[in-house]
């Protein structure tokens, strides 16, 4: 703004205008001046677009955080000082902010005044005639034999009929319409203001959990069940409705042939949920585009995986773990996953260990195991094993996919790790123990979040479209009609017309309908040529 | 799932369709060079006399004198006509080639790019069509021609995918509302980018040198009202193009809005769309500098359809 500062006509006269005393006020006169005009509206509008172009190219926290993460890892000075201009929040930056506010309290201060004038304009009587209605963009003329006040009585009805409003001065009618032109600007704009407040009172009262459940497991709708939670800042978790969901089956579907082999053609989750302990539990077909509405909330299938099951025994022959382990895939297109697995309980020796999952095992030329197509066809897993402390007794919180090898010592290593297929076990170097590969579950990756902006958003956005197709449609006009008595009993009627944004067919409609009421009168003057429309 | 036989007569019917749109650029530029006389020649008498006895008086009156190189040679072959003629046939192939398309894979014809693309010159030819017939912007022809060729041979040499079905998370009937509405939004900004691009080459010489391309272009004034206009058409469009966006992330995401760079993009693209609405109305701005703003915004709009997709991994990146 300071920018446009200089040039601005306003400037030099509030502080002259005002004795010193007052100086305060004149220049927050002045700066209200500017922050509401259009060109300081036109840069916001611009510096806001501008301000998104980073969002789009850097990676965010908010929508992907392990990616910053990989970018402060490939990028070691140059991220530190990109996070300081918050560039990896660009949409909850201060800047961004402060950006967007000045925006909206300078799109406020514009239409608040208008809308207040347009008000008065409602209320008030179409403007007086102008002197030479020849000298507007649209002008006609012609004589009539009826006289000037039923020329004008004639005009009012027309007007009328084509709703316009209109208003009797004393040799002219005057008649405005279109207004609705205003009317929706304004609200579009109001509706943007509106759109804003709810999209942040939404943002302000939501919150949003993301939870993994594998098959046969459930989950409820608690703080404590969520991997990971963001609650508004005027959020509770008091207000979380008390639901309890169960993954009873998950089935993907992808393309088994052609170039797009592989392209997932369909997820579906079949879950149980129940709201609260009284109520009775309920099936649902959870998809993509196919949320569950509990209580208010949502329940949204993301994503998918695999959780290959395990059964490991200790080097004293115990089982020490046995279950379904989820793990991550690495690769979207052939789910090809990897996952780690903790067994603090093994004796004598703590037992971990990294595993890669494919779920439709093939050799590749250079004879490693790749998956070739994402569903399970021919599930295969490699575990790579330590031993020693999984340091999981300090207290520190650890990842789930993440083995802290610190205090390990490999087991088996490189080349010596062999796939394994469904049923088979893995025996243990020096007695630690085995591994079996039972098989594996699927699991689904589930949102639930509860947004109370999202149906005023809804209604704000669909009313601001309203609003700008009437701005667009509605054309603002003013058509005045002036009779006067001429020489011969006869009548000069002139009519003129002004439209916003160009002339229009309907004003030689409305001359036309004109010049069919009047000849009634029934005098032998013959008609004469055809009344000459003036075009000064 | 998918008809093999409709898709193979999809993909002659996109050939023959830009076939034809080329036939109709040569046409139109035929007109350009030797329909010239009707117009450059004699401008006000031909008007006049037209409305008095018919085109074929003008043929007859030979106007010479104020064209030295015409030798009296009549024009045997109405090129013009000819075009819009092709361009209209054109139009109908391709619109069968949509058809068999969505019939082929049994779904809306829009789910990649190759579709979008196909998608999006329709719309802008289809625009063209209707301008032409309510407003006689056959001026508009050629330049719309050549973006449509060159738009279409990029999608199929470089875009091409076969048809198939869907992913998951465009199994939705949003798909026909949102994606046509972006597409149709597309299809108009491109036909006032088209507009805007000739406002300036107009606006930018005094007089159109006579033989010129631009010479059949109506004046700058014209031209700046006609985009104007267009760009109010298709403004409401992209906004509810995006609001459906936004209903449809809902269901399919979990949120109505998460700045996916697609959204960004397509929230950039509005901002500088409005930017070009106010500053048309902004002393100072309007004329080049707002005709400007607007092919920025349709440089958003591109970078939007093909950057996008391309180069920045997100939840839109359906690109092939």
């Amino acid at each position: 703004m300071s920018v446009d500062a200089p040039e601005a006509q306003a400037a030099p006269q509030a502080p002259r205008e005002r004795p010193a005393g007052i100086g305060v006020l004149g220049w927050l006169r002045w700066g209200w001046r500017q922050l509401t005009s259009m060109r300081t509206a036109l840069v916001l509008l611009f510096l806001v677009a501008l301000g998104t172009v980073p969002g789009s190219f850097l990676p965010q926290r908010g929508l992907a955080p392990e990616k910053v993460t990989t970018f402060f890892q490939q990028h070691k000075t140059l991220a530190p000082v990109l996070d300081k201009l918050s560039l990896f929040d660009v949409f909850a930056a201060p800047w961004f902010a402060a950006i967007y506010i000045l925006l909206f309290v300078s799109l406020a201060g514009c239409v608040l005044p208008r809308a207040k004038h347009h008000l008065v304009q409602l209320r008030s009587r179409p403007p007086r005639a102008p002197r030479n209605l020849g000298r507007l963009p649209e002008a006609a003329s012609y004589e009539t034999d009826a006289a000037p006040d039923e020329v004008l009585a004639e005009a009012r009805t027309i007007l009328k009929d084509r709703r316009f409003r209109v208003d009797a001065y004393d040799d002219a009618v005057a008649a405005e319409k279109g207004y609705l032109r205003e009317t929706g600007n304004l609200v579009f704009h109001v509706a943007l203001l509106v759109l804003l407040f709810a999209v942040g009172s939404g943002a302000a009262f939501g919150y949003k959990g993301n939870v993994l459940v594998t098959e046969g497991e459930g989950f409820s709708n608690t703080l404590a069940s969520y991997d990971a939670f963001k609650g508004g800042r005027s959020f509770t978790a008091s207000k979380l409705p008390p639901f309890t969901v169960w993954l009873d089956s998950f089935s993907a579907s992808y393309l088994p042939s052609g170039p797009n082999r592989g392209q997932p053609t369909n997820f579906s989750a079949k879950i149980r949920y129940q709201n609260g302990l009284k109520s009775a539990v309920k099936s649902y077909d959870l998809k993509v585009n196919h949320p569950l509405n509990v209580d208010g909330a949502r329940v949204y299938l993301l994503g998918h995986g695999y959780a290959p099951r395990f059964t490991v025994k200790d080097g004293k022959g115990q089982v020490a773990f046995q279950g379904a382990v989820p793990f991550l895939p690495t690769n979207e297109a052939t789910y090809a996953s990897e996952g780690v697995i903790k067994v603090p309980d093994a004796q004598p020796d703590q037992l971990g260990f990294i595993g890669l999952f494919w779920p439709t095992a093939v050799p590749n030329q250079q004879g490693k195991v790749v998956s070739a197509f994402p569903a399970a066809w021919n599930p295969q897993v490699a575990l790579f094993a330590f031993r020693g402390d999984l340091g999981l007794s300090n207290g520190a919180p650890q990842s789930v996919y993440r083995l802290e090898t610190a205090k390990l010592k490999p087991l088996l290593m490189g080349n010596k790790v062999k796939p394994l297929a469904v049923g088979q076990t893995l025996q243990l170097p020096s007695g630690a123990g085995s591994v079996t590969f039972d098989g594996y579950r699927q699991y689904v990756t589930i949102q639930v979040n509860h947004d109370p902006g999202r149906v005023p958003a809804l209604a704000a956005g669909i009313v601001a479209i309203m609003g700008i197709v009437t701005s667009f449609l509605v054309r603002r006009r003013r058509v005045w009609v002036r009779a006067k008595a001429a020489e011969g009993g006869r009548t000069v009627v002139q009519v003129g017309g002004l439209t916003l944004g160009g002339a229009t067919p309907d004003f030689q409609a409305i001359v036309e309908r004109l010049k069919m009421a009047a000849p009634e009168e029934p005098r032998s003057t013959p008609p004469d040529e055809p009344p000459n429309t003036d075009e000064e | 799932m998918v008809d093999t036989h409709l898709a193979n007569l999809s993909n002659q019917l996109m050939l023959g369709a830009v076939l034809l749109y080329v036939v109709a650029m040569v046409g139109y530029a035929a007109d350009i060079s030797f329909g010239r006389r009707r117009v450059a020649a004699v401008p006000q008498e031909a008007k006049v006399l037209v409305g008095a006895g018919g085109p074929e008086t003008v043929e007859d009156v030979p106007e010479a004198k104020d064209e030295p190189e015409g030798e009296g040679e009549r024009r045997k072959v109405d090129w013009g006509r000819f075009a819009i003629l092709l361009n209209v046939l054109a139009w109908g192939v391709h619109g069968a080639e949509i058809v068999t398309r969505g019939m082929a894979a049994d779904r809306v014809p829009w789910g990649n790019m190759y579709e979008f693309v196909s998608a999006i010159t329709f719309a802008a030819v289809t625009v063209y069509l209707v301008m032409l017939w309510r407003y006689k912007t056959t001026w508009l022809g050629p330049f719309l021609m050549v973006a449509v060729v060159i738009a279409l041979g990029i999608a199929t040499i470089w875009l091409y995918d076969d048809p198939g079905p869907l992913r998951p998370a465009l199994h939705s009937y949003w798909i026909a509302i949102h994606v046509t509405a972006a597409v149709t939004a597309t299809g108009i900004f491109t036909v006032a980018g088209v507009a805007t691009i000739l406002y300036l080459l107009k606006a930018s010489r005094t007089a159109p040198r006579p033989g010129g391309l631009l010479e059949r272009v109506p004046d700058a004034e014209t031209l700046d009202r006609i985009s104007h206009r267009t760009m109010m058409f298709g403004f409401p469009i992209w906004t509810f193009a995006i609001i459906a966006g936004a209903i449809w992330a809902d269901s399919a995401w979990g949120r109505y809005w998460g700045w996916d760079p697609k959204e960004t993009w397509s929230f950039i693209t509005w901002v500088v769309y409005a930017g070009y609405l106010h500053a048309r109305a902004t002393a100072g701005w309007r004329g080049r500098k707002a005709a400007v703003i607007s092919l920025i915004a349709f440089a958003c709009l591109l970078f939007n359809f093909f950057g996008i997709n391309y180069l920045v991994s997100g939840l839109h990146s359906y690109a092939g």
